[in-house]
C-alpha cells in the first residue's frame, strides 16, 4: 500500500521540515466556519499525522488559543475515530488507510494542507474537524443484526461455511464505520457502508432468515437520514481504508431489488 | 536480600492499614465443577413479568458492556448503555487482534474445560480465584457458539469448520479468530445484538457520555453522574442497578497499546464511593510492540502476539553488532527465547518473554536507533511455507508495520519491545461479579477476577463476553429479587450532591489557569510508573515513586492549562478529568506494588528473583487478593485480603523451561 517514494528508510536519516496548515474553526454546529492558518514546524517524518496536529494544540493551549478538535480514538487503524479531508481527500493521501495510520513522511518541507471535516448533511459539524455520525449508527439499528439472543445458539462446527464464502463474509465485515465514504462521495451516498453490512450478513447461512427485511430496512433508513444516492463514481472504494469494495454496493442494489420484488408484507 | 526485606516490611507496615476483615468471595460450596450450576440454581429469579419494571445503567459498549446490554435487554429489563466515543462501536475492544480462546477441542489436540482452566491458572501465577476460572472455562465453548450465531466471520477451514491457532503460552490450538482483526467482528457481533435491542426499544444508548460518579443510596448503588461531551451538560441518570464495564487503566503508564480515552475514571470515582480497587499492580506489558519512535509518541501499536508462531526472536551475540540483520550469520544470533525456554520458546507467556527482551537491552545487546528492541524474524517461516503463507496468515499485520515503521518486514526482521497493555488489576468483584457496593456490578477488564496476575493470550475477549452474555444474567437477578429499592428521582439529594461535586471539580480543573499542559502532566506521570513500576520493581524506587507522583499531583492543581468552559465540546478538559484520576490512582498502584514482597507475573519485584533471574513467589505469605479500600486523597488506603487457596490446581512454580 506505501508508495514508493514513502518506502524511503526514514529512521534518523530525513531532517525535520515545517508544514502549514489551513483548518477548518467552526465553533459549534450552527456557527459561521472559516479557515485558520497555522505553520507547524520541528515535524519529523517518523511522526503521526495526529501527533503533528498533537503537537499543534500543545502550543494553541500554552498560547491559550483553543485547540483544532479532531476526534481520534485507537491511532491505528481500527476503531473508525479518526477521519479529516486533507487536500480535499477522505482520509489524506494514501490510499486505504485511515487519518490516524498517516506518517508525516507522506508530505515534505513546505507543503500547505487544508484541513476539513468530513462534510455531509446527514453528518452535521460539531466542531473544527468532528462531526456527528449517528446516522452510521442508526442504519445499523434498523436492520445490521442477526437475531439470535443468547443461550440458543447449537454448536458452533454445526453452521458449516466453506472458507471462500467465509472470506467473503469477512471482507465486507471489516467496514470500520469511518465514513470517509460519505466523505469522499459527491453525492454523499452511504451506500458502501450499508452495503458492506448487508453482504457480510447475506454472506452467511446464518443471515438467510432476515435477508429480505435487513435489505429493505436499512436502505429505507439510510435515505431517511439524508444520504444521497450512489451515481457510481467509485471515490468511495478509493477512501475506503478498509478496502471495502464497490462489488458491495452492486450486491446492495441486487438485495434491494430482490428483496422488494419479492417481499410477501 | 534478607536486609533489603525487613527493610521494606517496616515500610510497609507503616504506611498500609491491614484490616482485618474478611473479603467474602461467596463462591458456592461443592466441586469445582459443579459450583456455576449451583449458583445458577441457587440464584433468585426475577418474575419475567416484572423485569421490564427494572432499569439497568450499563456503563462502557466494549465487549463486556456491549453483551450484558444486549443479553439482559433480551431477558425483558430495560437498559441505558454509555460509552465516552461517538459510536458505541468504537469502544476499545474493536482493537484486540489476535483471537478469542475456547475449549473446544475442535482439533482433537487434548484441549478440555480442565485444560483451558489449569493453564489459566498456572498463567496466572496461581493469583487468581479458582472458582471463577472455571466459571470461565466452562462458558468459553459457548461464547464461540453464541458469537456464530450472530454472524461473527471467524476464521474457516476449506470445508467449513472452524480454523484455530494456537497463541502466546498454550501448546494446543483453541484461539478463534477472524483475520487480525479478532475484536473488531465480536465487539460488532455484540454491537449488532445491542442494535436490536436498541430498535426494538429496549436499549437507549448514550454515546458521547463520560460517568463522572456514581449514585449510592443507602449504600447501594443506584445511578450515575456523567457529562454529555458533545454539549458539556451533566447529567444524572437512575436506576435499579449499574453495571462498570469500563475497561482497563493501562494509560496511567501514558504510552501504552490502549486507545487515547481508556481512563480509570468510571472505575476510580466508584472506589473513592467505596468500592474496592484490587491488584491495581498487576499490569501486563506486551512483548511484542513497535518501539517508541520519538518524543512525539502518542501512543504504542501492538504487533499480534500470533506472529510468535511463526517469528522468531533474537538479538545478536555480540554487543556491538551494527551489521543489517539479514548479514548476520546464524552463529552469531543469540535466539534467546529458545536458549533459555527450550520446551516453549518464542511461545513462552507475555511477562517472561518481555523481562527477556528487557534483559538483553539493558545488557546492550539491543538493536535499532535507540538501543531498546529486538528482532522478530520470519525469514525461517517465509524459508519454510513460502510467502504466500506467511502473507495470508500476516499480511494485514505486516502491512500495518510496515506503514509505521517503512520497512518491509517480509525482507527486514521486525524490531519489537515490550510495551504495557493491559491491566489484570480492577475493581474487586464477588463470584457474582459485584462490588463492595451492592448494586454495583464490574464486568471486562475493568474487575479484577480472572487473569491473577498474568492473562493469557486470547483471554481477555473470551472474559469479557463471558461477564456479559453469561454471568451478569443470572446474577444480577438474584441482586434484583433481593435488595429493595427505595425511589429515587433525579432531584433525590443523592444525585444532586454527586452532580455538585462532579461539576465542581471540572470548574476547578479550569480555574486553576497555569502553564503547563494536561499532556505534558500525564506524559510526566506515564514517565515515573513506565521506569519505577514498569518491567521491574524495587522498594526505594517505588517508594520514590509514591513521593513524586504526590508532588506532580499538587503540581498539577496549582499549575494545569485547561483550555475552553465547561459548557462546551471541550477535549482539553475530558484529558484533565483523566489526568486528574490517573494522579489520583497512580499512587495507589504503586502502593500495592510496594506492599507485595515477591514476584508473580506481570508484577516484578528486583529484590525476588532466583539467581537465573526467574521470578520468585512467596506462596506462604502473599497468595491474597489485595483489595484497597479508599479513606481519602493523600491518606493511605486500608488494606483487605481475599485469601486464596489452591485445591485443583496445585500451587506449582510456573516454569516454561
Ligand atoms: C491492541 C490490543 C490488542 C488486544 N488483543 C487481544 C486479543 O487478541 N485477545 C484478547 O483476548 N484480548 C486482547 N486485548 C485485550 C482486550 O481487547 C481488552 O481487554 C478487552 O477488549 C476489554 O474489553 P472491555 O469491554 O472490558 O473494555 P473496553 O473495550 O475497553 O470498553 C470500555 C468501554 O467503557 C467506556 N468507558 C470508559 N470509561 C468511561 C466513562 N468514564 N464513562 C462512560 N464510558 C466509559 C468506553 O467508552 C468503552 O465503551 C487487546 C488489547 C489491546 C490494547
Ligand atoms: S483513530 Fe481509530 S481509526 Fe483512526
Amino acid at each position: 500500500m506505501i508508495q514508493p517514494v514513502q518506502a524511503l528508510r526514514s529512521h534518523g536519516q530525513r531532517k525535520s521540515f515545517s508544514v502549514m496548515l489551513k483548518v477548518w474553526r467552526q465553533a459549534g454546529p450552527t456557527a459561521d466556519g472559516y479557515l485558520e492558518t497555522f505553520r507547524v514546524g520541528d515535524v519529523n517524518p517518523d511522526m503521526s499525522f495526529l501527533e503533528m496536529l498533537d503537537r499543534l494544540n500543545e502550543r494553541l493551549i500554552l498560547e491559550g488559543k483553543d485547540p483544532v478538535a479532531f476526534d481520534h480514538d485507537c491511532r491505528e487503524g481500527i476503531c473508525g475515530t479518526c477521519g479529516v479531508m486533507i487536500n480535499g481527500l477522505a482520509h489524506g493521501p494514501l490510499k486505504n488507510t485511515a487519518t490516524c495510520q498517516l506518517r508525516m513522511r507522506s508530505f515534505k518541507d513546505g507543503d500547505t494542507l487544508v484541513l476539513e471535516p468530513f462534510r455531509a448533511a446527514a453528518f452535521p459539524v460539531v466542531k473544527d474537524l468532528v462531526v456527528d455520525r449517528s446516522s452510521l449508527d442508526r442504519i445499523q439499528q434498523a436492520g445490521g443484526y442477526i437475531s439470535a439472543n443468547v443461550g440458543g445458539a447449537q454448536d458452533a462446527n454445526a453452521i458449516l461455511v466453506p472458507k471462500k464464502q467465509a472470506d467473503v463474509a469477512m471482507h465486507s465485515a471489516a467496514c470500520i464505520g469511518c465514513g470517509a465514504c460519505v466523505a469522499a462521495c459527491k453525492n454523499a451516498s452511504a451506500a458502501l457502508f450499508t452495503g458492506a453490512k448487508v453482504n457480510h450478513l447475506a454472506s452467511l447461512p446464518q443471515g438467510q432468515a432476515e435477508r429480505k427485511e435487513r435489505a429493505v430496512n436499512m436502505v429505507a433508513r439510510m435515505d431517511l437520514e439524508g444520504f444521497g444516492a450512489c451515481t457510481n463514481t467509485n471515490e468511495c472504494q478509493a477512501a475506503c481504508p478498509a478496502n471495502i469494495s464497490i462489488q458491495d454496493i452492486s450486491k446492495l442494489n441486487r438485495e434491494y431489488f430482490w428483496a422488494s420484488l419479492t417481499s410477501q408484507d | 536480600m534478607r536486609d533489603i526485606k525487613t527493610f521494606k516490611l517496616s515500610i510497609v507496615s507503616n504506611m498500609a492499614t491491614v484490616a482485618q476483615r474478611i473479603l467474602d468471595s461467596r463462591v458456592p460450596d461443592g466441586s469445582i465443577e459443579k459450583k456455576w450450576d449451583k449458583r445458577i440454581f441457587d440464584v433468585k429469579l426475577v418474575n419475567p413479568a416484572n423485569k421490564r419494571k427494572y432499569e439497568i445503567i450499563v456503563v462502557g459498549t466494549g465487549l463486556a458492556g456491549a453483551s450484558a446490554a444486549a443479553s439482559l435487554a433480551e431477558l425483558g429489563y430495560r437498559v441505558k448503555v454509555f460509552c465516552i466515543q461517538d459510536s458505541p462501536r468504537r469502544a476499545h475492544s474493536i482493537a484486540a487482534q489476535g483471537g478469542i480462546n475456547a475449549a473446544k477441542n475442535y482439533q482433537n489436540d487434548g484441549d478440555s474445560v480442565w485444560r483451558l482452566f489449569y493453564d489459566t491458572v498456572k498463567g496466572g501465577d496461581y493469583r487468581s480465584r479458582e472458582a471463577n476460572v472455571y466459571r470461565l472455562a466452562q462458558i468459553s465453548t459457548r461464547i464461540i457458539d453464541h458469537c456464530v450465531a450472530l454472524g461473527v466471520p471467524f476464521a474457516r477451514e476449506y470445508g467449513g469448520t472452524l480454523a484455530n491457532r494456537s497463541f502466546g503460552g498454550a501448546q494446543v490450538s483453541r484461539t478463534f479468530y477472524a483475520r487480525g482483526q479478532t475484536g473488531q467482528q465480536l465487539l460488532l457481533g455484540a454491537y449488532s445484538a445491542m442494535n436490536r435491542q436498541i430498535y426494538a426499544g429496549k436499549v437507549k444508548s448514550f454515546p458521547k457520555r463520560e460517568m463522572l460518579d456514581l449514585i449510592t443510596l443507602d449504600g447501594v448503588a443506584r445511578g450515575i453522574v456523567c457529562r454529555n461531551l458533545t454539549t458539556g451538560q451533566f447529567e444524572t441518570h437512575v436506576g435499579h442497578a449499574v453495571v462498570l464495564a469500563t475497561g482497563g487503566y493501562g494509560n496511567v503508564f501514558y504510552l501504552s497499546t490502549n486507545a487515547k480515552s481508556c481512563n480509570v475514571t468510571a472505575a476510580w470515582r466508584c472506589h473513592r464511593r467505596g468500592a474496592y480497587f484490587a491488584n491495581p499492580c498487576y499490569t501486563q506489558i506486551h512483548p511484542t510492540c513497535i518501539p517508541a519512535s520519538g518524543d512525539y509518541q502518542s501512543k504504542l501499536t501492538l504487533m499480534s502476539e500470533s506472529l510468535r508462531n511463526d517469528g522468531r526472536v533474537w538479538v545478536p551475540k555480540a554487543k556491538d553488532d551494527d551489521r543489517p540483520p539479514h548479514d548476520v550469520p546464524e552463529a552469531d544470533r543469540d535466539y534467546f527465547l529458545e536458549r533459555r525456554y527450550p520446551s516453549f520458546g518464542n511461545l513462552v507467556p507475555r511477562d517472561v518473554a518481555s523481562r527477556a527482551a528487557k534483559e538483553r537491552c539493558d545488557a546492550g545487546y539491543g538493536v535499532g536507533p535507540t538501543g531498546n528492541a529486538v528482532y522478530l524474524d520470519f525469514r525461517d517461516a517465509i524459508k519454510r511455507d513460502g510467502e504466500k503463507t506467511v502473507r495470508g496468515k500476516y499480511g494485514n499485520l505486516f502491512q500495518m508495520y510496515e506503514e509505521i515503521t517503512a520497512d518491509d518486514p517480509y525482507h527486514t526482521p521486525m524490531r519489537i519491545y515490550p510495551a504495557v497493555h493491559y491491566t489484570m488489576g480492577g475493581l474487586w468483584v464477588d463470584y457474582n461479579l459485584q462490588s463492595t457496593i451492592p448494586g454495583l456490578f464490574v464486568l471486562g477488564e475493568a474487575n479484577f477476577s480472572d487473569h491473577g496476575a498474568n492473562r493469557l493470550g486470547a483471554s481477555a475477549l473470551m472474559q469479557g463476553l463471558a461477564d456479559g452474555y453469561f454471568v451478569i444474567p443470572y446474577t444480577l437477578g438474584d441482586h434484583l429479587a433481593r435488595a429493595k429499592f427505595p425511589s429515587v428521582s433525579e432531584d433525590h439529594p443523592a444525585c444532586k450532591e454527586a452532580l455538585v461535586e462532579s461539576r465542581n471539580r471540572i470548574e476547578r480543573l479550569l480555574g486553576v489557569n497555569g502553564t503547563q499542559t494536561v499532556d505534558s502532566f500525564h506524559r510526566a506521570l506515564g514517565k515515573i510508573m513506565w521506569d519505577k513500576c514498569g518491567m521491574e520493581r524495587t522498594a526505594s524506587g517505588l517508594q520514590q515513586a509514591i513521593d513524586e507522583i504526590r508532588g506532580l499531583r499538587e503540581e498539577f492543581w496549582s499549575d494545569v492549562k485547561v483550555i475552553g468552559t465547561e459548557g462546551s465540546f471541550n477535549q482539553n478538559l475530558e484529558h484533565a478529568g483523566r489526568v486528574a484520576d490517573f494522579l489520583e490512582f497512580g499512587e495507589l498502584l504503586c502502593f500495592d506494588a510496594l506492599q507485595r514482597n515477591e514476584s508473580c507475573g506481570g508484577h516484578f519485584r528486583g529484590e525476588y528473583q532466583t539467581p537465573e533471574g526467574e521470578a520468585l513467589r512467596d506462596d506462604e505469605n502473599y497468595a491474597y487478593v489485595a483489595a484497597w479500600e479508599f479513606n481519602g486523597v493523600g491518606n493511605e488506603a486500608t488494606l483487605h485480603k481475599e485469601s486464596l487457596t489452591f485445591e485443583d490446581v496445585p500451587l506449582a512454580t510456573r516454569s516454561y523451561k
